[in-house]
């Protein structure tokens, strides 16, 4: 061997196998997410112009500072070249209304970065969405300022509309049907479509479901998200909504309007398909959709916000070890076959 | 055996769809049209005791020892291990232990050809093999040294011997070569699909299989051709499987669910379910073993990469040096990573002067570019090898448990399941050494079984 | 009046429920006590509590009660050493039979400046692992591969990798032998804390073929085994081994080392471990 060294001009590389790669990567996937998340950036700029240009900025810009910064205090290497900081970022300004101070914008970086993703070690450790743990904990810190909704910059809507400037679809009519008031755009026949494409009241990257839809086939082409999680998602909202509705209508939610409004889409084409806090199943993923589904309905209906994606993903969040565990596939030559 | 001329060679689809799996980049091309052919006898062959799974052979010739072509060099240590045979005739000029390409250090024969080719006829030819009685038909394939030339390399006599309380209803020959770059199989297929056929009709006839089974990936149409051309007189349940081109397509387990649908039981074998799996090589091996009294001392592998200047597929004596290969096929200089077999499942050297084996289909010669490294990133659940793994585990949960040295967890999770075919490594984008993760929780869980 | 009944009424109920829980705990005790040598706990306090598992056995108070109840030997605690000996004696009223301090030895000094590599090897950062491919990347098939499986296992971090070697800080060491047991090419020995000579090579390849792969490799020259008395060094296959039942100063020996694999204390020192990294630039 020692002569067989002595010819050789270089050393051979030695690993296990297999000795070759599909050439996926955590940073090609990230960056497929950005590219996802464009039609999401062009439309909240649309809609809502500087200030979303200017959320969007601090939080990319303070999520990627507060990253370097914990990875270089906890002695590892930067880590920042994945682009998950530059996703987190996105997502969370896109999970925050239009007038939100800057330095609350980048307290929320902070929350996400720091405290809902590096102290559990970086990435792939966290257990839940750290975007979705800095919405919430800003929810709570900072009430009004967070369900401060103002309007588009845009030219005002078409009527029946108007008169929600001040609060998301869900905000009035939970508030309406709080008060016993009538809730005027449940009447106006192109709500759907004007809600659809975004002229809503809401987070500058939610109102736009049009646009969220775009990014999600986009997420699905690329194999970048599974359909299980979407589809079940909004299936099970779909499903449970026509119920409740179909029982109490004048009291709910028609099922269509559900879908379009508050953060839904978003949650489930963006948040709830984050891969680190979902499961790796595909049953797992079902079910996961399933209970996010469920959860936002309950909250939405029965519950003190108006709206509960958020607050759905992340207990599902909290139980997803807990579907790994319950929905292993069957292991190749172990017990009965189904069929 | 009945004359059923018309009965017309069948060609079928694999009725099963077998789990999991990827898609890797074949690169077939670069050797598929190149014809077999030999090399250059090399100076020197080191041959190595240890040519398939199992106990290592034992040198039965020492130094300065004469031998033919055929001479046996090897004795068969125990009932899983495998006779070895000088490929070549000549001097024998060493009896040392030598790096193999496991890194093993074992009994090596090292023998200088003198170049006239003088055979030994020890085992007579055995064309009349109808008549032969079956033990003594496993009997010549045992003599022969005949082990599995797919890749794994074992003893076929100990296949070919299943206990008496298992019958064998079902033979599968695997040419299905799913193995990226790799062409042996195909070339042998296209070239003498008529030894390929009459080995099968001898392990049919030895073993008594009702159905027989040719598997093919349907990415190798005149390979499907040449073979049901030697086929046509073939009588009984016989027929080309034409699988979907998918990797793993070719590990046994599969293979036999896509054809039979049955599901080899976890930690069984394949003739717990009545199967039996031989490659197409084996089967061309098993004809020279009977009908030539040829023992096994050569097999065709694939020298093959973007690098190499002129990939082809060689017929090698056993004991041929990689080197000597690839300097056969034009030499290359920009090798990082020489693999002994495939990309998914071949073994990576650290030298070039260990020897081909039985079991060395291919050679394969990487180049910086289609190297990739491993990283020790953390897992990002994207699940992707969960739906890679054709055995249905979760590489990614066990890779957790196996880091963390849990392996009594590892072993609830059926890592012994792991077939190590490299689907979960090759698509995970957080480039984590999965395979090399279950080797190590299925070495350990190994050694804790043996203690008890 | 309102505020007086419900402070009273409060009180009395968390009186009651301390009064139904204490008795039943009283009772409890009583009926449910487990009846165990109370030597064995006094033992186990007399253990330096490391649960290192060196002596075998899954922590100090299995030992305690191996030692109490099945009458196991009392010198097996390396990292108690003498002292625990001789208390555990005095309370038990056994014979204290010392045990000789042993620390753990890496028998390699092919760092990565010194000795070869085989192979860029690409994996799992573990010598076990390492191993299994290919057979480790180093191109001397006994030497420290320095993957830190030692330096992972230590329960007190004595093991330190330098420069791709594995390097034991003997006073820090408590002779557990848990490194001894996973390292993979078996090349961590227990010697005596106060061994005067040491051979830092494990390789029984012949001379030209270790010279070709290490520059500290020991190349089988036998000078050393004519530097000591009564043979404290002798040739095993190529190699120089130590019998430290022998405890023969080996300064002489270690000068006259032409690879620099023998280290050895000086006389004047107690410390009888050398840095064995002090012979990286000869």
């Amino acid at each position: 061997m020692a002569e067989a060294i002595d010819k050789q001009d270089h050393l051979f590389v030695v690993s296990s196998s297999p000795h070759t790669h599909s050439g996926a990567s955590v940073k090609a996937i990230m960056l497929d997410v950005i590219i996802a998340m464009l039609p999401l950036t062009g439309a909240a700029i649309y809609l809502f112009g500087w200030n979303a240009i200017r959320l969007l900025l601090v939080c990319v810009i303070s999520c990627v500072a507060t990253e370097a910064a914990c990875r270089k205090a906890m002695g590892r290497n930067a880590g920042i070249d994945d682009l998950s900081a530059v996703v987190t970022g996105m997502l969370l300004a896109f999970n925050l209304p239009p007038a939100l101070p800057s330095w609350m914008a980048v307290t929320g970086s902070v929350i996400a970065i720091a405290l809902a993703k590096q102290v559990f070690g970086g990435i792939g450790y966290n257990p839940f969405n750290p975007a979705l743990i800095a919405r919430v904990a800003l929810l709570i810190s900072f009430p009004v300022a967070m369900t401060t909704w103002s309007p588009w910059i845009m030219a005002a809507p078409a009527a029946g509309i108007d008169a929600l400037t001040s609060a998301t679809p869900l905000g009035a009519f939970k508030s309406a049907i709080d008060f016993g008031q009538t809730v005027p755009y449940l009447t106006n026949s192109t709500t759907f479509m004007q809600f659809f494409v975004g002229h809503q009241n809401g987070c500058i990257g939610e109102v736009s479901s049009l646009a969220i839809l775009l990014g999600g086939l986009y997420l699905l082409f690329r194999r970048c998200i599974s359909w299980q999680i979407p589809a079940f998602y909004l299936g099970s909202v779909a499903v449970l909504s026509t119920l409740i509705w179909a029982v109490a209508p004048d009291k709910n939610l028609p099922p269509h309007l559900h879908l379009v409004t508050g953060g839904l889409m978003l949650g489930a084409f963006f948040m709830a398909t984050d891969m680190v806090t979902t499961p790796v199943t595909r049953k797992g993923m079902a079910v996961f959709g399933a209970g996010c589904g469920i959860l936002t309905v309950l909250i939405r209906v029965w519950g003190g916000y108006p709206e509960g994606v958020s607050f759905a993903i992340l207990l599902m969040n909290a139980v997803t070890p807990l579907i790994n565990r319950a929905t292993r596939p069957r292991v190749f030559g172990t017990g009965k076959k189904k069929s | 055996m009945p004359n059923l001329k018309f009965c017309k060679m069948k060609i079928i689809k694999a009725p099963y769809k077998s789990w999991g799996g990827i898609h890797p980049r074949y690169h077939k091309d670069l050797a598929a049209d190149r014809a077999l052919r030999e090399m250059p006898l090399p100076e020197l062959l080191q041959i190595s005791m240890s040519q398939h799974l199992g106990a290592p052979a034992k040198p039965v010739v020492k130094k300065g020892d004469s031998v033919m072509q055929g001479t046996l060099i090897g004795e068969a240590a125990g009932f899983i291990s495998a006779n070895v045979h000088s490929p070549v005739s000549g001097v024998v000029k060493d009896v040392v232990p030598a790096i193999t390409l496991t890194g093993a250090m074992i009994d090596s024969v090292v023998i200088e050809p003198d170049g006239e080719d003088k055979r030994v006829n020890d085992l007579a030819p055995l064309a009349d093999w109808q008549a032969v009685a079956k033990k003594d038909l496993i009997a010549r394939v045992a003599a022969a040294g005949v082990a599995g030339m797919g890749g794994a390399g074992f003893p076929t006599h100990v296949k070919l011997s299943p206990p008496p309380d298992k019958t064998i209803d079902t033979l599968i020959i695997n040419g299905a070569e799913c193995e990226p770059y790799l062409t042996a199989d195909y070339r042998l297929m296209l070239e003498s699909p008529e030894r390929v056929w009459l080995g099968v009709s001898i392990l049919r006839h030895i073993l008594g299989a009702k159905t027989v089974r040719i598997a093919i990936e349907d990415n190798k149409p005149e390979a499907i051709r040449a073979m049901e051309q030697a086929m046509r007189n073939a009588d009984g349940d016989v027929a080309i499987v034409e699988l979907a081109t998918e990797y793993p397509q070719g590990a046994e387990k599969q293979q036999i669910f896509a054809i039979t649908g049955r599901e080899v039981p976890s930690g069984g074998l394949p003739m717990d379910v009545g199967a039996v799996v031989e490659n197409v090589g084996t089967a061309a091996a098993v004809f020279d073993a009977v009908f030539e009294g040829m023992p096994l001392i050569r097999r065709i592998t694939t020298v093959t990469g973007l690098p190499l200047n002129a990939p082809g597929n060689i017929i090698a004596p056993l004991g041929t040096s990689y080197r000597a290969l690839i300097e056969a096929c034009g030499g290359c200089a920009d090798t990082v990573k020489l693999i002994s077999g495939g990309p998914m499942m071949g073994i990576a050297q650290a030298i070039d002067t260990v020897t081909t084996t039985k079991t060395t289909s291919g050679l394969l010669a990487l180049g910086a570019p289609d190297v990739s490294l491993y990283e020790s990133m953390p897992c990002i659940s994207c699940g992707r090898c969960v739906d890679a793994c054709p055995m249905n585990l979760v590489p990614s949960e066990l890779s957790q448990y196996l880091e963390a040295e849990d392996y009594e967890g590892a072993e609830e999770l059926h890592v012994m399941d792991c077939i190590e075919c490299g689907c979960c490594a090759f698509s995970c984008p957080a480039h984590r050494p999965l395979v090399q993760h279950m080797r190590q929780g299925k070495a350990r869980v190994m050694l804790k079984r043996k203690k008890k | 009046m309102d505020m007086l009944q419900f402070i009273l009424i409060t009180s009395g109920a968390i009186a009651l429920v301390g009064v139904v829980c204490g008795t039943a705990l009283a009772v409890a005790a009583r009926f449910f006590a487990v009846h165990e040598d109370p030597r064995i706990e006094k033992v186990a306090e007399i253990l330096p509590g490391a649960n290192c598992g060196g002596c075998g056995l899954a922590g100090c108070t299995e030992y305690a009660r191996a030692i109490v109840v099945d009458g196991a030997a009392i010198n097996l605690c390396a990292p108690g050493g003498n002292e625990v000996i001789e208390q555990i004696a005095a309370f038990l009223g056994r014979e204290a039979t010392a045990a000789k301090k042993m620390v753990a030895l890496v028998l390699c000094g092919g760092n990565d400046t010194q000795a070869q590599k085989r192979h860029a090897y690409n994996g799992v950062a573990d010598c076990t692992a390492a191993q299994a491919v290919n057979g480790g990347d180093k191109a001397c098939t006994y030497g420290c591969l320095g993957y830190g499986s030692c330096s992972r296992i230590c329960p007190v971090a004595a093991i330190e990798i330098c420069d791709g070697l594995a390097k034991v800080h003997p006073e820090l060491c408590i002779s557990c032998g848990a490194c001894v047991k996973v390292c993979p090419r078996n090349i961590i020995k227990m010697v005596p804390a106060d061994a005067p000579v040491h051979v830092l090579c494990s390789s029984h390849d012949k001379g030209p073929v270790v010279k070709k792969m290490c520059k500290v490799g020991c190349i089988g020259c036998t000078l050393c085994t004519k530097q000591v008395e009564n043979q404290a060094i002798t040739m095993d296959r190529f190699l120089a081994v130590v019998d430290y039942s022998k405890e023969t100063p080996g300064k002489a020996a270690a000068e006259k080392c032409p690879v620099n694999c023998i280290i050895a204390a000086d006389d004047s020192s107690s410390d009888a471990q050398p840095e064995v990294l002090q012979n990286e630039n000869n």
